[in-house]
């Protein structure tokens, strides 16, 4: 990183930053970049609950275990559906930032309806487990199966409320600056939700269905 | 109203009635004196409400001075109680509070006290060092001040309204699980401690955010007072660590109303998972704690030496030393748990070489003030006794990170001595000497120089009669959480640690007396020229107390030290133009937010099914109605600005 | 969540001693990137986001198949699993995060290496540490033997 010199683009103009002490940085980095702060600290505590599941993942106290109760078929649709809700979402903010409107109502209605979906076949997953008697109380590993994915789904229904309100504040208020940056925040959040569901299929469907 | 009925207050108790009285009626007279002077207007649209660094600052620091309070009454009545209890004597204390009393005590200094403080500080100097006009998010930091307010609060209630925790201060299972202890007790304390968790890493957010990203023209990394950098180190830590907390805090409170298992003893739950994680958390706590210290012993030192700051790059370089080096050592908090020689072995090591980058900080310390020109302020008098203590408790320190060493002490009156050591003659000091030092800054007035001094000794004296005679006690087997004891040549030591406690309840009145007299007679002790000690960074450079927007335009900065460069350079001249300036108005978002946050809470503790939902329900729409709101800015025309400075600087003695 | 600052707004509010009532050349910085934010060329964003799910497709499709085939050698399907999905996550990062290694991008991708850095301290320390405490527990029937 250059700290003295100002880094040249293409075009010929000078690019500073904060660290290039050009002063402070402008209020959509700024807003940005707080926010990803917030979301390694989101992974973090999910991390602490990953490793929870980790030690925890083999006391089924004579219940269940995860190889008899994880349903893959399900589990690829749900991951489906969140990819495809990034994706969605990812284009939903290009629509927006270009001022095409139609288009990003459609992606993030979208984005929302594929999200629902996601949300809809976990609770469905939750119940059928509980009601087979594999509820989080029956041992440690559902204690650590049902609180590490239900934190997931905790977030991704905040998700959802937050798509409907940051949806009427663009219709509302239009694209200006302080709604563009919400946006932005709320598709950052979007993506690492898909990230850390790479991690829950992974480490936790995959490795404990075999 | 769930588990809450009228037995829930402990009228059958004297002690708790008296106190909760106290509290009670110390509550109702403020309230009841700010009515009727009139003063809620003033109070609700200056600092309730206020977004302003400065103020939620000053807040964050009498929070923790009133709860200053609340722990030490704690501590006396701990060192009372055991310099009684000998031998076939009970104390006045029950153990059941007792319990509460140590648990309490615990819990209050470190997450009301000690966080509060230096959050306090770091909020207040940062953005003014870093010659910028507020943090990175204004309304958040409000938000994360009230929500701190929250936590300490509900501690409190249940002083009058139910029981607190009997776990000590970090509620271990499988004692605070829903089996051993079904009372209301350990759910206060998960509760406030999970708003309070809350509101810290937001802080933490925020302020990292500023440091990185908001700094004045020319400020680059290496031309940051060390405070900042000190600052930052702390902050990325709790951005790291308090999210473990909030985990772990979360899994206790789902064993415990969920009946999941956790922590349990049945159903495969794993009490020692909880240990490795709260201390995860732990470890990283308490350099959260003690780096902003540093940081302040910095400044201090430098300025009252009249010499720059010897060995920057290697402080800056200690400093993020320390920071990694936190989160590699926490298992030497339970060596004694069986992890086998190998792992105890590598975090012991671990935990001597994180002594390293401490000494040399020391080492640069003592550098600056051989041959400067020595001032003794009161700021500098806490510097120097915080380098003898500090360095005996980091003594202590490396001795218990010695695994076969630990298995004797851990958990014995040598580790509580070390502890308090390393916390109050590095935390503790180092807060008073920011409190001392950046006083004139906020208020515009210094505080009484005797009236400081006789605190510090209070303090210095109290300290080492108070706590050596813990390490001589945890060596001859004398083990903590104690509430009596059989082996009655322990107490001439108890007694003696009693007298300590006395004399630093003294260095408190002091400090109190201290802040009542400068008030008294502040006109003869104004700061005009806001540079009452002749400092070096640029907060100094500002107005005492700054204006709402702190510069008029930000400094550029074109090395260390900027403003000594300023005044040595004759900077300091008014500009002929000033553009003008937007200010974020006041926001009630933190206020009512926090106010949600007590109710959710309280009704979860108390098991209200229906008062929950509600609050928490209140809560989220508060969230979406301050979301929806456009704020409107102020604006602060250019002109007024240059009026405002050309007055300030013409009369000025410094330019 | 967090509100805008227009308070500290940018170096045009003043950037040396005497400065004049223009705006000085670096007033409106296009500065750093923040993640997620793209200012390339806008036809060329679809195209990330579009690659970015076929990658990411690809590789989860390659997970499934890891670990419900034999495709791979048995005790390697743990680190098979865990390749794909760091290799993975790295996917989203760079289509759908727009992280990059350049200099407008530096503390981004520090403040994502620290988060890094602390998850594997945490994880691997947490399972080393409980694997090693719970090698050194009683063995459950010896308890259930003292519990009667």
């Amino acid at each position: 990183m250059n700290i003295n010199a100002a880094t040249e683009f293409t075009d010929g103009s000078a690019q500073m930053t904060a660290a290039d002490g050009a002063g402070p940085a402008p209020v959509r980095i700024v807003v940005a970049y707080g926010f990803w702060i917030f979301l390694l600290s989101d992974i973090i505590m999910f991390s602490a609950l990953f490793a929870a599941y980790a030690v925890l993942s083999g006391q089924t106290a004579g219940g269940p275990t995860a190889h008899d109760l994880f349903e893959l078929r399900n589990v690829a649709i749900e991951t489906l559906c969140l990819l495809f809700s990034s994706y969605t979402c990812g284009l939903g903010t290009l629509a927006v930032e270009r001022r095409r409107m139609p288009h990003f109502y459609v992606s993030f209605a979208l984005t929302f309806a594929l999200g629902a979906a996601f949300l809809g076949l976990e609770l469905a997953e939750f119940s059928r487990m509980i009601g087979a008697g594999a509820g989080p109380s029956r041992s440690a590993f559902l204690s650590a199966f049902f609180s590490l994915v239900g934190l997931h789904g905790v977030h991704i229904s905040v998700g959802l409320i937050w798509i409907v309100f940051i949806t009427a504040q663009v219709a509302v208020r239009g694209p200006r600056d302080f709604v563009l940056r919400r946006l932005r925040c709320f598709s950052l959040f979007w993506h690492a939700l898909d990230i850390i569901w790479i991690a829950l299929l992974s480490l936790v469907y995959l490795m404990g269905a075999r | 109203m769930g588990k809450l009925s009228w037995s829930a207050v402990p009228l059958g108790q004297p002690i708790p009635m008296a106190a909760s009285l106290f509290v009670i009626l110390g509550v109702l007279g403020t309230l009841a004196v700010v009515t009727f002077k009139g003063w809620w207007p003033y109070l609700w649209r200056e600092w309730l409400t206020s977004v302003d660094h400065k103020r939620i600052g000053v807040m964050y620091v009498l929070l923790a001075l009133v709860l200053l309070l609340r722990g030490f009454i704690d501590a006396l009545m701990m060192r009372s109680q055991l310099a009684m209890a000998s031998g076939g004597a009970q104390g006045y204390l029950p153990p059941e509070h007792y319990d509460q009393i140590f648990s309490a005590h615990g819990t209050i200094m470190i997450f009301f006290m000690a966080m509060p403080f230096m959050v306090g500080l770091m909020n207040f100097v940062v953005p003014l060092q870093l010659g910028v006009r507020d943090v990175a998010f204004p309304v958040l930091n409000s938000v994360s001040f009230w929500l701190t307010a929250s936590g300490a609060l509900l501690v409190n209630l249940s002083l009058v309204v139910g029981e607190f925790a009997r776990t000590g201060w970090l509620a271990y299972p499988p004692l605070s699980e829903l089996q051993f202890s079904p009372g209301v007790g350990v759910d206060y304390y998960l509760w406030s401690l999970q708003i309070a968790g809350v509101g810290t890493l937001l802080a933490g957010i925020n302020l990292v955010t500023t440091i990185l990203k908001i700094r004045a023209p020319g400020m680059l990394y290496m031309r940051m007072p060390v405070f900042c950098w000190t600052a930052l180190a702390s902050n990325l830590l709790i951005v790291a660590a308090f999210p473990i907390l909030t985990a772990t805090f979360g899994m206790l409170l789902l064993d415990r109303y969920a009946g999941m298992h956790f922590f349990t003893n049945d159903g495969g739950g794993n009490a020692m998972l909880y240990f490795n994680l709260i201390w995860a958390w732990g470890h990283p706590e308490v350099y959260i704690l003690i780096l902003p210290a540093f940081g302040i012993f910095s400044e201090v030192i430098a300025t009252f030496s009249g010499k720059p700051l010897f060995g920057y790059r290697s402080m800056v370089l200690a400093t993020m030393a320390i920071f990694i080096l936190s989160f590699m050592v926490w298992l030497h908090h339970f060596f004694t748990m069986g992890a086998g020689a190998n792992v105890n072995a590598f975090f012991g090591l671990m935990t001597m070489i994180i002594a390293v980058p401490t000494g040399v900080k020391i080492f640069n310390w003592l550098f600056t003030l051989f041959q400067g020109r020595l001032r003794f302020e009161v700021p500098l008098m806490w510097a120097l006794g915080f380098m003898v203590t500090f360095v005996i408790g980091g003594m202590t320190g490396v001795l218990l990170a010695v695994p076969p060493a630990d298995f004797q002490l851990h958990n014995s009156l040598f580790l509580v001595a070390h502890f308090h050591n390393v916390i109050i003659g590095g935390v503790l000091f180092g807060a008073m000497a920011g409190y001392n030092y950046w006083f004139p800054k906020a208020f515009g007035f210094t505080l009484d120089k005797r009236l400081g001094q006789v605190s510090f000794w209070c303090w210095l004296i109290g300290f080492y009669l108070a706590f050596m005679p813990l390490y001589a006690l945890g060596l001859l087997g004398m083990t903590r959480r104690m509430q009596h004891y059989a082996d009655t040549s322990w107490q001439p030591y108890l007694i003696v640690a009693e007298v300590g406690a006395v004399v630093i309840l003294c260095g408190i009145i002091a400090t109190i007396a201290q802040l009542v007299v400068s008030i008294r007679t502040r006109e003869t002790r104004r700061d005009l020229t806001g540079d009452p000690w002749n400092g070096r960074t640029l907060e100094w450079s500002t107005a005492s107390p700054p204006p709402a927007y702190n510069f008029a335009a930000m400094p550029q900065v074109d090395g260390l030290d900027a403003f000594w460069e300023m005044k040595r350079q004759g900077l300091l001249v008014p500009r002929e133009q000033y553009d003008s300036i937007e200010t974020p108005s006041n926001s009630a978002n933190g206020f009512v937010t926090a106010f949600f946050a007590v109710v959710t809470g309280f009704a979860m503790i108390w098991h209200i099914g229906w008062l929950a939902i509600l609050g928490m329900a209140c809560a989220v729409v508060t969230l979406f109605a301050f979301g929806w709101i456009v704020r409107k800015d102020a604006e602060i025309s250019g002109e007024y600005l240059g009026a405002v400075e050309r007055a300030r600087l013409g009369k000025s003695e410094l330019a | 969540m967090p509100d805008s600052n227009r308070k500290t707004s940018g170096p045009s509010s003043g950037t040396g001693p005497s400065s004049s009532s223009s705006p000085s050349p670096t007033a409106t910085p296009t500065a750093d990137r923040s993640p997620g934010v793209d200012e390339d060329a806008p036809s060329g964003s679809i195209t990330s986001y579009t690659v970015g799910l076929l990658f990411a497709l690809a590789l989860t499709g390659a997970s499934f198949l890891v670990s419900q085939t034999q495709l791979l050698w048995a005790p390697g399907v743990a680190v098979g699993l865990a390749v794909l999905a760091i290799a993975q996550m790295g996917v989203h990062l760079v289509f759908f995060f727009h992280l990059s290694s350049g200099p407008d991008n530096t503390n981004n991708v520090l403040a994502l290496a620290f988060g890094v850095l602390i998850v594997a301290l945490v994880v691997t320390g947490s399972l080393w540490i409980m694997y090693n405490l719970n090698l050194n527990m009683m063995p459950s029937s010896a308890i259930m033997e003292m519990r009667q």
